[in-house]
């Protein structure tokens, strides 16, 4: 028999994937706190933790106030953005979703806008936050019949809500002037640069509450992939459980675009390296998921500042970096990433 | 045990079945026969609750079935589908292991004792060769047994089976079900079971059930239930039997 590389028992059998994913934040995290437009050496690393806390010299602040909260941030954002990912791919049984499919971002855009051109006084985070929740709100309400929520309807009911909120958006666009339009759309690419510790905290126990749920039940979501009949004679409360992983997947999702703006494709192409690695068990796509996501958004927002002398949105960089490499491992046996 | 009174469904306005009743006893190889379209599928389907009924009770091991959360349901009754076409492709082991879900607590994973039992199975089965491939590049027949494994993986009381002869050759489905009568006989399991072949029924039932548009038109012994007469009226068709001893074989006569 022909034997594929990866294909049959190498599929489950890849232990050097394995810890090559579970590690890479570590390097990543490595180094990104050392490059960018203040480079800091191995050496004056080394400096600044032999002379303990308490410096209050400027490359402390660059380490800890400027650099450390964004490679916090980008870690959080890179795990909630996969693992919410993973989890709708898994419940909709479609590996072509993501949490924008429901009209996440196009909430999120709303929110930003109206924050920007006519609430000054409403943070832009916090509109981003309730808007894409209600977005993906009104995307489940639409598709609830008869008390169940099919695949079908979520995903047509998610695009005829991003439909409706960008066409709002588009609205906020044209009345608004240039200086707020300028501001909007920047946000919208999606970009690392306004994270601090606020932002962290703001978002992060969005991030980890969410991903925490879905860590916990994640073997759960291989039944729940199995489709609706098959999850019930398994024991699922099927309806119940995908509300359950929707909701977490869609806070956590939201939480991290209300800091981020959109960073797209993130959330669609980790889960699918990874399956492609290390074969479709959730048990093992999650958490490597949420530690390849955290590694891609910290290298991606790493070239986003230091590639050019600006600061390009790491929304363009995750998209420019991820489509050729997806493509590639497509060619190579991404269909064994769902099913032939 | 299985007790079903009274039960009628209707799917869209349509009559499936009607006014059904009947029983399926632990230890036994409870067998129900009858032409495509006669409501075979649905009956199992609602016995598993995937279709609620509009009239009439199940009972399942003296539990009424309205009253068994879905979880308890699934530690009680597994149910080996027709056909299954999954997304991704996990490996037979994973979709055995899935049996334990109604097992393992809910935000728990499955430990050392859930992959034994498993292993068991796949050793019962004698899946070893299939155990690590991908569950979505094995044959129609294949898949057939790696269902059945992760519905013995539920440790049920009650199973059913819909056409588990499906896409299995000769010898698969003299395996098949000589297995699941051992299991039904030696660990005193209620096994329902659907089937089209009426030699096979005549083989492995204890007990069989002929359902026509949704009515039991007959049920008792194999013996009894099973003549050229039966299967003429239940599938339109002229049959005939030959008899060696205590064996007996149905045929289609030609027109």
């Amino acid at each position: 028999m022909f034997r594929h590389p990866l294909r049959g028992d190498a599929v489950t059998r890849r232990p050097w994937a394995y810890w090559l994913l579970l590690l890479s934040p570590l390097a990543a995290f490595l180094v990104a706190m050392q490059v960018g437009a203040y480079p800091v050496s191995w050496r004056a690393w080394w400096h600044l933790l032999a002379s303990g806390h308490g410096q209050a010299g400027q490359l402390h602040a660059i380490i800890f106030d400027i650099r450390l909260p964004r490679i916090v941030l980008g870690m959080l954002v890179g795990v909630g953005l996969s693992a919410s990912g993973a989890t709708l791919q898994a419940v909709f049984r479609n590996p072509l979703v993501d949490a924008y499919i429901m009209g996440l971002s196009a909430g999120a855009a709303f929110g930003c806008a109206i924050a920007v051109g006519f609430i000054p006084a409403l943070p832009i985070q916090i509109g981003a936050f309730v808007f894409s929740l209600i977005a993906a709100f009104l995307a489940f309400t639409l598709a609830r019949t008869r008390r169940e929520v099919p695949t079908l309807s979520l995903i047509l009911s998610g695009v005829v809500v991003s439909a409706f909120f960008t066409a709002l958006v588009s609205i906020v666009k044209f009345l608004v002037d240039p200086m707020k339009l300028a501001s909007i759309v920047f946000w919208l690419m999606g970009s690392l640069s306004q994270a601090d510790w606020r932002a962290v905290g703001q978002a992060g126990p969005w991030i980890l509450a969410g991903s925490l749920l879905i860590w916990l039940g994640r073997w759960r979501l291989n039944a729940m992939s199995m489709g609706d009949v098959e999850a019930r004679a398994l024991g699922v409360d099927v309806g119940r459980e995908r509300g359950l992983f929707i909701l977490a997947a869609a806070v956590t999702v939201a939480a991290a675009v209300s800091v981020t703006g959109i960073i797209g494709w993130v959330g669609l192409m980790i889960p699918h390296i990874v399956r492609m690695l290390v074969g479709p068990d959730h048990r093992r796509v999650i958490p490597l998921s949420m530690a390849a996501g955290a590694s891609f958004m910290v290298l991606s927002d790493t070239a986003a500042r230091t590639m050019v002398g600006g600061e390009i949105p790491v929304g363009i960089i995750t998209t420019l970096f991820g489509a050729p490499f997806f493509i590639y491992l497509l060619k190579r046996g991404g269909a064994e990433s769902w099913s032939l | 045990m299985i007790a079903v009174d009274d039960l009628s469904v209707q799917l869209n306005g349509q009559p499936i079945l009607h006014q059904v009743s009947l029983k399926a006893q632990p230890g036994e190889v409870t067998v129900l026969l009858g032409p495509n379209g006669s409501g075979k599928t649905t009956l199992l389907l609602c016995l598993s609750a995937q279709i609620p009924p509009q009239e009439g009770r199940i009972v399942l091991d003296e539990q009424p079935l309205v009253e068994l959360k879905t979880r308890d349901l699934a530690r009680l009754l597994a149910i080996v589908p027709q056909e299954h076409h999954p997304v991704f492709p996990y490996t037979v082991r994973e979709v055995m292991l899935l049996g334990r879900l109604s097992r393992v607590g809910f935000w728990s994973q499955p430990g050392a004792r859930d992959r034994a039992v498993v292993t068991e199975i796949i050793d019962l089965l004698g899946i070893n060769h299939l155990a690590d491939k991908p569950y979505t590049r094995i044959s129609g027949g294949e898949r057939q047994l790696a269902l059945l494994g992760r519905c013995l993986a539920q440790e049920p009381q009650v199973l059913l089976l819909d056409e588990p002869t499906n896409h299995l050759d000769f010898r698969n489905q003299v395996m098949i079900l000589q297995l699941i009568r051992e299991l039904a006989h030696q660990q005193g399991l209620t096994v329902l079971l659907t089937l089209h072949d009426p030699n096979l029924a005549l083989v492995f039932a204890d007990h069989v059930i002929l359902l026509a548009a949704g009515k039991i038109v007959a049920q008792g012994r194999p013996a009894d239930v099973i003549g050229p007469e039966t299967m003429a009226r239940l599938y339109g068709l002229e049959v005939g039997m030959v008899c060696q001893g205590e064996q007996r074989l149905l045929y289609p006569k030609l027109l």
